[in-house]
């Protein structure tokens, strides 16, 4: 299976790593906001895209047009995020070409899903919160990225 | 060394004038601080905006005490790599972020007895100098990976 593993930089690449033994076995591809990001996944390919969020539509647009393209020329599997915006864009294009899509919320979101949380979880195929508390019938608890 | 980080997304100037004053308060000890794009200016510690992730990893190593932002990329590797960190959230209601999930970040993580959290300049000025004398430690260390259950959780899902 072809495996795009998608995260904006920061907190979130940090979270994504740290799922990597869920994927062994398979061909990982990783994307993330920041081209430096590619060193701390070396023997990995690895894409850049642009970084965005609702707070400026403009840049949301950019970034969903150029993630649309990366997985339409890539044509994985399955495409995992952790969030945040550009990993949303990841799930929706995911979705239309097929793709299996797994969306996992911040661990920083401890109170209440993000705004990416509630609309990917109405669309992934699959949805994990990291807080119990925060589970329901469209997003699942099954442990954290802390171990 | 203390190294402190702001993280990415926007300054944090109330953080990094507090560290200022301490640095300057220790001058025997040297400072290192990721700013951001700070408008207060910097006068007592080395600084950059921003550092790589190579960069960031020598830092951060090589650190005796790591004071941050509720970001989770920092909290996250300072459990990894078991190093004594003190956060000091950002607050929405101060105009330091768009909402106040580091405060909710940091409360959750010190309800857990995960790490230890400032709210205000007197307390981290207090927390760290016990830090600097070994009264305050590490509180919690985690693995290199996600916990089993959410690993084997994905493996399931990508397998069926």
């Amino acid at each position: 299976m072809k495996i795009l593993a998608i995260a904006s930089a920061g907190g979130h690449w940090v979270q994504l790593l740290r799922l990597k033994p869920a994927f062994e076995g398979h061909e990982l591809i990783f994307a993330s906001t920041k081209k430096s990001f590619a060193d701390t996944v070396k023997g990995y390919k690895f894409y850049s895209i642009p970084d965005a969020s609702r707070w400026n539509k403009l840049k949301l647009v950019y970034s969903l047009l150029c993630v649309l393209k990366l997985i339409f020329v890539l044509r994985p599997n399955i495409i995992i995020t952790t969030g945040a915006a550009p990993g949303l864009m990841g799930i929706i294009a995911g979705k239309l070409i097929g793709a299996k899509t797994v969306w996992v919320d911040s661990i920083a979101n401890v109170e209440n899903l993000s705004m990416s949380g509630k609309i990917a979880a109405s669309i992934a195929d699959r949805s994990y919160t990291q807080w119990p508390d925060l589970s329901n019938s469209k997003i699942t608890f099954s442990g954290s990225v802390l171990s | 060394m203390i190294f402190i980080t702001v993280g990415t997304q926007g300054p944090f100037d109330r953080l990094i004038s507090i560290m200022d004053d301490l640095a300057q308060e220790l001058p025997e000890i040297p400072f290192v601080a990721q700013i951001s794009e700070s408008t207060y200016k910097v006068k007592h510690m080395k600084h950059f905006e921003f550092i790589g992730p190579t960069e960031f990893d020598k830092y951060f190593s090589s650190a005796k005490i790591i004071v941050s932002h509720a970001g989770m990329g920092t909290i996250i590797s300072a459990l990894e790599y078991n190093k004594p960190i003190i956060i000091f959230p950002k607050l929405a209601s101060l105009g330091e972020h768009r909402n106040e999930h580091q405060l909710a970040t940091a409360r959750r993580l010190e309800r857990l007895n995960y790490l230890h959290v400032a709210y205000d300049r007197e307390v981290l000025r207090e927390k760290i100098l016990s830090m600097l004398s070994g009264e305050l430690n590490t509180l919690h260390s985690v693995g290199r990976y996600a916990s089993s259950e959410l690993i084997g959780s994905l493996q399931n899902f990508i397998s069926i």
